[in-house]
């Protein structure tokens, strides 16, 4: 929150419309979120003509008061109500805090026509007794009539509320750090207040020694006053911090924040007489106790920094003082403390003391070593001023601050090719004004030095681009496109694989899915068909996601059940994700789960249920898609989870590569199918594609069954025929399996269908009948079987 | 012999059905018909009739032929006709479904923002989701205590050394160690990303990123801007207006946020927008050049753009909808709605 009445004491912005600058500095990069006004319409400074008793109340008035244009009659109730006095009037339509509207109105039978307020009543004080029994507020006779009461009174103020991003929210949370921000939008020179105090001969040094014993302080700065008055803090304090939000205390405390807020730098302030003569900066012990000021007892652990008195801690460096330090009523004596600590060492303590303050978060994100020195003089002339304190001469400094100019040299050029603009020196030179960067130019070279108070901005050309960019404004940029070679995108890789499948899959009627990696313990132990072991995240967010998966199924069961329980019957699914072992070895896996009917129209009862035999097209398809027919295979296994007759592997070039079947019963009740391969497995070469001339001669047809004992494979019933067929057999394919009737109980029949042709000419009966007759005599020797209805 | 066609013409007219028409042709036309009988005529007939007899008869067999074949194809066509009418049916019923897969939500915006990159030239790539620190923060400009490694909360899966990565950019750091500061760059990559975030309607832990990385001799702000416009304009339709406003990322100087107009009120403003007419829907900027040093391309010779999308934010932001997890549920009653064409 900027108050922007606070920042007109170091920028002249009088004559600018606050929102119309909010807009300007939204668009240069630091983003307002709200502008808050708190002028009030309808207020206007009155002067009381007349002033009378009600004729039938003892305590109300009725007032005639000019109010420039007119004479208009309130009823007032303030005691201390007067003829002469000049008042702060709202007039009908004026809004008051808590949504009052003003109107007119009648008071017990009298005509009142606007209300005489008091500041309270209109948020600009803490309502109290005192300020209530103070009555309505009395503006001195200069103020003139008809004119805004809260301009006169200084008290006008608009609020920018910040959203800004990480690196600019420790320059622009405090005023002056803000001003340079608008100096740099509107050129104009930042003003900083007076901190020359007249210090008295007594030194700091002759009462007070200073020992820093962790290289996580490389500054620290104390100086000493004595003869402190506490009181209250002059309005001007008291109304800005309480703007700002913060609670006026008392002048002591006040100035602390309030300097705090103007330079960026958190002061802390030591009752001298109870801190004694001595401070060490030293990491705490282990489990070392404190009483913040805030009467709670921590305990604090070795990666937190203190400040102590050589033997107790009187601070937590950064975070909170001590509550045995504490500035009192009774102080008289103040050690001031301006230090910088180590920033990630801060955040951790606040986060671990789930402490964070005003304080905490500033030195959290690292401070200016020159606002340092300039907070400390600016905290001692307040006092000097606002707490009659005298302040001792010298200053107690540990100082191992790197004060290594942060120096940048480049050409104009550099800016222009990063920005895509052609903007002359002349124009450079003059944005590094307004920004306040020095700067020395010399043959074409810019050397800036970047100001302490820019944290965020390193010695570097783009950095720099930035920083005129923003002010030369990014919507003043023209759209262009890159001036590169023309070239084609490719997918590359894994990903090129993962997207052929995909959309196979989706042409074959399957959905993607997109599901979590990470699982719970109970899901990553089902469908483990391979020896991978999972991974268990050390310090996991929750249970059931606590593991890496190694499969994909479960998580298609998951899938499933929500449809499920969402009443749709037909489940089509797929999802292509990485996974990794316990060695962060990783695979990409092809998961398919179907259930249902893959082709249905129930008015005609047509019907293809999915089955074993559809999930294994589906995979057939996608592996003849990607040119590996005839490198593929499927065999037999029972696998975890699965049904145990109806569950294969599956095999390319004879290496497992993934399985299929159905869900095991006892897992899911449903007729569930699934399938799973590795994507990885699958990137291999193929043969480019080819033409092969169909054959011009006719091709024979003929048909043939075998017995064979119930456990045999079909697939090695056809890999004899293949073999004994040879060259003229060109194609073979099972169009009937056969058991009952006719056939014993252990025992099937299938019927092949085989085409034989010839390339070359026409082929005999006779050929063929030689090459049928061997295909029948390997077939029945080699599977034991016979040929049906011989 | 005109009053056999005459005949002829009564005859067929009252017939409906091929037998009937086949005695008329034997009756006419067979061996013993009346049209074949008359030409047994002719030797009887003195020479000088005998050709124009002939021909007179010739013209009546054709005839006649003519007309009992017209009947037949008649009667033909009306039985067929009357068949097709029995065969009519109710064309309103529900058809067979042809089984046609959807893309996950997504998915699908990955995929048009992928296929529009790779026609400007991008190839896509992806890398591993266990990630090391190094690509991951260190040589992305984000050292040990650097507070944008606060808000990013990271999943950790060995000590402080390999973790799932946070965002895709540590794609661009392997990209780019590959191209060994030789080699002009031009990728996208889409993947999945981690924080821990526990997850409800606008948080998930686990979404996906699509950045964009670019780089060359010559390449500037400017571009980057023009690069968005186009993608905005591909995604949210040629209407939609963009801004850029400064902003800031460790790994890339100047950075800036893409905005767009917001699709819901076009820019009128509405709560979706908080009232700003904007909406903010990729971050980006200039490669910093200590980013660039760390992989080996020498800042002084090249220069480059990153930018980073949200696919489910691009998809909450393009068809409405409040809630992430929707993503993850995989609602095949809410995902058929996406397996269609856009434009």
């Amino acid at each position: 929150m900027i108050s922007l009445e606070w920042v007109k004491d170091y920028i002249d912005i009088s004559n600018e419309d606050l929102n119309e600058l909010a807009i300007k500095i939204t668009k240069a990069g630091i983003n307002i979120e709200k502008v808050i006004s708190n002028k009030i319409n309808n207020l206007v400074v009155g002067e009381i003509l007349e002033c009378e008793k009600h004729p039938d109340s003892d305590h109300l008035n009725v007032c005639k008061v000019n109010i420039g244009n007119e004479t208009i009659q309130i009823v007032c109730g303030a005691s201390n109500v007067r003829k002469g006095l000049k008042v702060i009037v709202a007039l009908p339509g004026a809004v008051l805090p808590g949504d009052f509207e003003i109107k007119k109105s009648k008071i017990r039978g009298v005509e009142s026509n606007g209300m005489i307020c008091a500041l309270f009543e209109l948020g600009l004080e803490e309502k109290t007794e005192e300020t209530y029994n103070k009555g309505i507020t009395e503006l001195d006779s200069k103020a003139k009539v008809g004119t805004d009461p809260l301009e006169y009174l200084g008290l006008a103020d608009t609020l920018y509320e910040l959203d800004v991003h990480k690196h600019r929210n420790n320059d622009c949370y405090y005023h002056i750090g803000f001003a340079y921000e608008i100096a740099s939008i509107l050129n104009k020179k930042v003003m900083l207040p007076d901190i020359i105090t007249k210090p008295v001969k007594d030194n700091i040094k002759d009462h007070f020694t200073l020992k820093v014993e962790t290289d996580k302080c490389p500054f620290y700065l104390a100086k000493m006053v004595t003869d402190v008055k506490i009181g209250e803090s002059p309005d001007f304090i008291k109304r800005r911090l309480n703007a700002y939000g913060m609670r006026s205390i008392n002048n002591v405390v006040d100035i602390s924040n309030y300097v705090m807020l103007e330079f960026g730098q958190p002061l802390h302030f030591f009752d001298k007489d109870t801190l004694g003569d001595k401070i060490v900066v030293r990491n705490a012990k282990e489990n070392e106790p404190i009483r913040t000021l805030d009467g709670i007892d921590r305990i604090l652990n070795q990666e937190d920094i203190v400040i102590t008195d050589g033997k107790k801690p009187v601070c937590i460096a950064g975070v909170m003082g001590g509550e045995n330090t504490e500035v009192t009523e009774n102080t008289k004596t103040i050690l001031i403390e301006s230090a910088i600590f180590d920033s990630v060492s801060i955040r951790n303590t606040a986060a671990h003391l789930d402490l964070k303050s005003e304080a905490s978060i500033r030195y959290g994100k690292g401070l200016s070593y020159e606002y340092t020195e300039k907070a400390i003089e600016r905290a001692c002339y307040l006092l000097e001023k606002y707490a009659g304190a005298k302040v001792l001469s010298g200053t107690v400094k540990h100082d191992k601050v790197d004060k290594t100019l942060k120096q940048v040299t480049f050409e104009a050029k550099e800016i222009n090719s990063l920005l895509g603009i052609t903007i002359s020196e002349d124009d450079v030179k003059t944005e590094l004004n307004r920004l306040d960067f020095p700067f020395e130019y010399k043959d074409g070279k810019f050397t800036v030095t970047i100001p302490t108070r820019r944290l965020d901005v390193d010695p570097n050309v783009n950095d720099i681009a930035e920083e005129v960019g923003r002010l030369y404004g990014y919507h003043n940029l023209v759209s262009t496109l890159p001036k590169c070679n023309i070239r084609k995108g490719e997918y590359i890789g894994d990903v090129k694989y993962r997207k052929i499948i995909s959309k196979r899959l989706r042409n074959l009627g399957l959905n993607e899915c997109k599901t979590y990696t990470l699982v719970s313990k109970e899901m990553a132990k089902q469908f483990k068909y391979d020896d991978k072991e999972n991974k268990n995240l050390p310090n996991p967010l929750s249970l059931d996601k606590s593991v890496i998966r190694t499969t994909l199924i479960p998580s298609l069961l998951g899938v499933y059940d929500y449809n499920k329980a969402r009443k749709v019957k037909d489940v089509m699914l797929y999802e292509i994700s990485k996974v990794y072992d316990n060695n962060y070895n990783e695979d990409s896996k092809i998961a398919i789960l179907m259930k249902g009917s893959y082709i249905l129209n129930e008015w005609k009862q047509d019907k293809i249920k999915v089955d074993f035999y559809l999930i294994k097209g589906i995979i057939e398809d996608v592996l003849e898609y990607l040119g590996l027919k005839n490198r593929f295979s499927f065999r037999k296994k029972v696998l975890p989870e699965m049904h145990p007759g109806i569950s294969a592997e599956i095999l390319l070039d004879r290496k497992p590569i993934g399985i299929i079947g159905k869900v095991h019963p006892l897992v899911r009740k449903d007729d569930i199918y699934v399938a799973e391969i590795s994507l990885n497995a699958l990137m291999t070469n193929v043969k480019p594609i080819k033409y092969k001339e169909a054959s011009k001669y006719p091709e024979i047809i003929k048909d043939m069954a075998f017995i064979v004992k119930k456990e045999v494979n079909s697939c090695d019933v056809e890999s004899i025929i293949k073999k004994a067929g040879g060259r003229l057999l060109t194609n073979i394919h099972v169009f009937d399996v056969y058991t009952g009737e006719n056939v014993k109980e252990d025992e099937k029949s299938i019927a092949y269908s085989l085409t034989f042709s010839d390339p070359n000419k026409t082929l005999t009966e006779e050929e063929v009948t030689i090459v049928f007759d061997n295909i029948i005599k390997n077939v029945e020797e080699k599977m034991d079987a016979r040929l049906r209805d011989k | 012999m005109e009053n056999i066609l005459k005949e002829l013409k009564k005859e067929l007219a009252d017939i409906n059905d091929e037998q009937a028409l086949n005695e008329i042709r034997t009756k006419y036309l067979g061996k013993k018909g009346s049209i074949t009988l008359l030409s047994s005529k002719i030797k009887d007939l003195p020479n000088e009739e005998k050709k124009e007899f002939g021909a007179n008869l010739n013209k009546i067999k054709t005839e006649a032929t003519n007309l009992i074949d017209s009947k037949k194809a008649k009667i033909e066509k009306d039985i067929l006709d009357k068949k097709l009418e029995s065969e009519s049916i109710d064309i309103s019923l529900p058809s067979t479904k042809v089984p046609m897969g959807s893309p996950n939500i997504a998915g699908k915006v990955v995929e048009e923002i992928e296929e529009l990159l790779m026609s400007m030239g991008y190839d896509v790539v992806d890398g591993p989701e266990i990630e090391k620190d190094e690509y991951n923060f260190e040589m992305l400009n984000v050292p040990k205590g650097h507070p944008a490694r606060d808000s990013q909360d990271t999943f950790y899966v060995e000590g402080e050394e390999l973790l799932l990565r946070s965002q895709t950019s540590p794609v661009q750091i392997r990209t780019m160690l590959e191209g060994k500061g030789e080699k002009p760059i031009r990728i996208i990559c889409p993947g999945k990303t981690y924080r821990r975030d526990n997850d409800d309607a606008t948080h998930s832990h686990q979404f996906m990123q699509i950045e964009g990385l670019l780089i060359d001799k010559n390449v500037s702000l400017s571009d980057l801007k023009g690069t968005f416009d186009v993608i905005a304009k591909h995604l949210f339709g040629e209407d939609c207006e963009t801004r850029f406003r400064p902003s800031y990322y460790p790994f890339t100087e100047p950075s800036v946020e893409m905005d767009i107009t917001c699709h819901s009120c076009q820019g009128k403003g509405c709560p979706i927008c908080k009232n700003t007419g904007w909406i903010t829907i990729s971050g980006a900027g200039m490669v910093h050049s200590d980013v660039l040093k760390n992989c080996g391309y020498d800042p002084k010779e090249w220069q480059g753009f990153a930018f980073g999308f949200g696919a489910e934010r691009i998809a909450m932001v393009k068809y409405g909808i409040d809630d992430i997890r929707v993503f993850y549920t995989n609602d095949l009653r809410e995902m058929k709605n996406f397996d269609r064409k856009d434009d």
